[in-house]
């Protein structure tokens, strides 16, 4: 508590000259952001759906693999890169890895979900038609199952969003570089930035996909 | 043609659903199956199709063993129409109703000719085209479920309580339509249902299951309610089969009796000899032309001296060739003559129907 008359505060604790000086940084930062989330999102889809096939296909099987994707969304994520390092090294595979094996509990749940939701009646009437499986369950189940799933997509990227910071410290953090350069340097500049940016990014996001969701159900909307 | 020789289904679990069935479906007829829960009318249905595959025994349609037809291939020759519907909530009506076209590879143009056709004899307004199936009453989406089983005009439907989830108004108005449009397409149609009202009403033929698969007897309605081949089914068709059956059996089927007719000027004691012949206290009132007048008290007609200076009461409900005998009884109980009058199209006088008429017909 001073007494005194309040110094500039806002010009310490956020320095706009260092900001303008290193737009093309954070330029870049936000952009490889953007290539890590897209990418472990996208990997995370590609390896969830033939899961998420297979426990609709074997019941049996949907437990195991909620359970194991479950447990490995529980491992600590610095932990979880750390291990990864002896393996793969201070590459973007590690963080990758690491980002997708997080994407896998939430998206398998609501592809699993979302395919189990598709009502019976339909189901029952798409098969009636003449459907082969294959066909029924692209041109049928899984549109009828895609809010559920984009609401999996939705939570995954911006958990992802998040998680890439911490993958700054094996060197690949995207926006996450900002709050290591402001730690080591004890300047707050680049880590305001850093959480703005990233708590925008996140925001952006999820606008995107709503609005990508709602273009892909044009049914869901249309009132009575 | 659609057969079931010798056909069983066994579930896994040991029930027998369906046991040794051996039945016919004529080509361009429509057979109810019809019976409790648990007789396995529905089995019997989606193994037609194959959406449930038969234990033992074959299943024949158009000269073809289903079993050696690919499922896709033999369903999309095969419409289908469940209580539920079923239709796609993702697809707008169009696109339903072109369900099957798109998986036969029909072309846009044609996929969008037939759609509009076929909106046109289920009912349904050209604009219901780009809407969604919620944005539908369930009346109108049980007419787009038929359409749409009707869309590449296959020879054979299978239907499976279709008019089960609307309300009663709904369901008869869905009922006459749809016999309405059997009418013009004459397909060779499986329908289930529980409900026996429903199964005269619509079946040309009736096959009665029991519990286990049984099937119970195979026959037109009017065979069936005159001459039921067990306890199960008399129990089945219910108490009022003689009802039933007079539904089925049009006024053109009896004889009317000429009656007690006068003419307006007559004299009031020819009416009362007229009456008396006929062993009623009322006459009926036709003029010159047959035109039915109405009914009068004979013993009034006699005291005013002329028919035509008596009361004349109207006859509220009058017949007609083609209306069913349980109409003609409806208007017996209704009228204080106890008979039925029979008019033609033009509203000639044709005569009178008796209870003795009747009974004498059902006995």
């Amino acid at each position: 508590m001073s007494s005194g008359p309040a110094p500039p505060l806002a010009a310490e604790v956020i320095r706009w000259s260092w900001i303008g000086d290193h737009l093309d940084d954070i330029r870049g930062n936000l952009v490889q952001h953007v290539e890590l989330t897209g990418l472990a999102v996208l990997f995370g889809l590609l390896l969830a759906f033939p899961l998420a096939l297979a426990a609709i296909r074997w019941p049996r099987l949907y437990g195991p693999i909620l359970g194991f994707t479950g447990v490995l969304f529980t491992i600590p994520s610095l932990a979880l890169f750390i291990l990864l390092i002896p393996f793969t090294g201070l590459q973007i595979q590690t963080a990758l890895i690491g980002l997708t094996i997080y994407t896998l509990l939430i998206l398998v749940r609501n592809i699993v979900e979302g395919l189990r939701g598709v009502d019976q009646d339909v189901r029952e009437a798409a098969q009636a038609m003449g459907y082969t499986p294959a066909r029924q369950l692209f041109q049928v189940e899984l549109p009828l199952a895609l809010p559920v799933i984009m609401a999996g997509v939705r939570i995954a990227t911006v958990t992802t969003i998040g998680l890439v910071t911490v993958t700054a410290l094996i060197g690949w953090g995207g926006l996450g570089q900002l709050f290591i350069e402001g730690f080591t340097l004890d300047f707050t500049t680049p880590i305001l930035v850093g959480i703005v940016l990233s708590a925008l990014l996140a925001f952006a996001a999820d606008l995107l996909l709503v609005g990508l969701q709602q273009r892909l159900t044009p049914w869901a909307r249309s009132g009575r | 043609m659609i057969s079931f020789e010798s056909v069983t289904k066994r579930f896994p679990d040991g029930t027998t659903a369906v046991d040794n069935l051996n039945l016919e479906v004529p080509e361009g007829d429509l057979s109810v199956l019809v019976g409790p829960s648990g007789c396995g009318k529905t089995t019997t249905l989606r193994m037609i199709n194959r959406m449930i595959e038969a234990t033992s025994g074959r299943i024949v349609v158009d000269g073809r063993d289903v079993a050696t037809v690919d499922p896709p291939e033999l369903r999309r020759r095969i419409g289908y129409v469940i209580q539920q519907v079923g239709l796609f909530p993702h697809r707008t009506i169009a696109e339903n109703i072109g369900t099957v076209p798109e998986l036969v590879g029909w072309d846009r143009r044609r996929t969008r000719d037939r759609v509009g056709e076929l909106l046109e004899l289920v009912g349904l307004p050209a604009e219901v085209r780009d809407r969604y199936p919620h944005q539908l009453s369930g009346g109108q989406r049980q007419r787009v479920g038929v359409a749409r089983a009707l869309a590449v005009d296959p020879p054979i439907m299978l239907m499976d309580e279709p008019f089960g989830a609307v309300d009663p108004i709904v369901r008869s108005r869905l009922q006459d339509e749809f016999l309405r449009l059997q009418q013009e397409v004459r397909k060779t149609i499986v329908f289930v249902t529980h409900d026996i009202d429903e199964a005269i009403k619509m079946g040309d033929r009736i096959a009665i299951f029991r519990q286990g698969g049984h099937l119970e007897q195979y026959a037109d309605p009017a065979e069936l309610l005159a001459d039921p081949a067990s306890d199960f089914v008399a129990d089945f068709l219910g108490a009022e089969r003689g009802l039933k059956r007079l539904a089925l059996i049009p006024v053109s089927a009896v004889k009317a009796e000429a009656g007690p007719v006068v003419d307006p000027d007559d004299d009031g004691r020819r009416a009362l000899a007229a009456a008396e012949a006929y062993g009623s206290d009322w006459v009926v009132v036709v003029d010159g032309d047959r035109r039915l007048l109405g009914w009068a008290h004979a013993g009034e007609a006699a005291e005013r001296g002329r028919v035509g200076d008596a009361e004349l009461r109207p006859f509220q409900l009058q017949v007609r060739a083609d209306d069913s005998l349980r109409a003609a009884l409806n208007a017996m109980v209704q009228s204080r003559t106890g008979v039925a009058v029979r008019v033609s199209d033009g509203d000639r006088y044709e005569g009178i129907v008796t209870l003795e008429l009747l009974s004498k017909e059902i006995s």
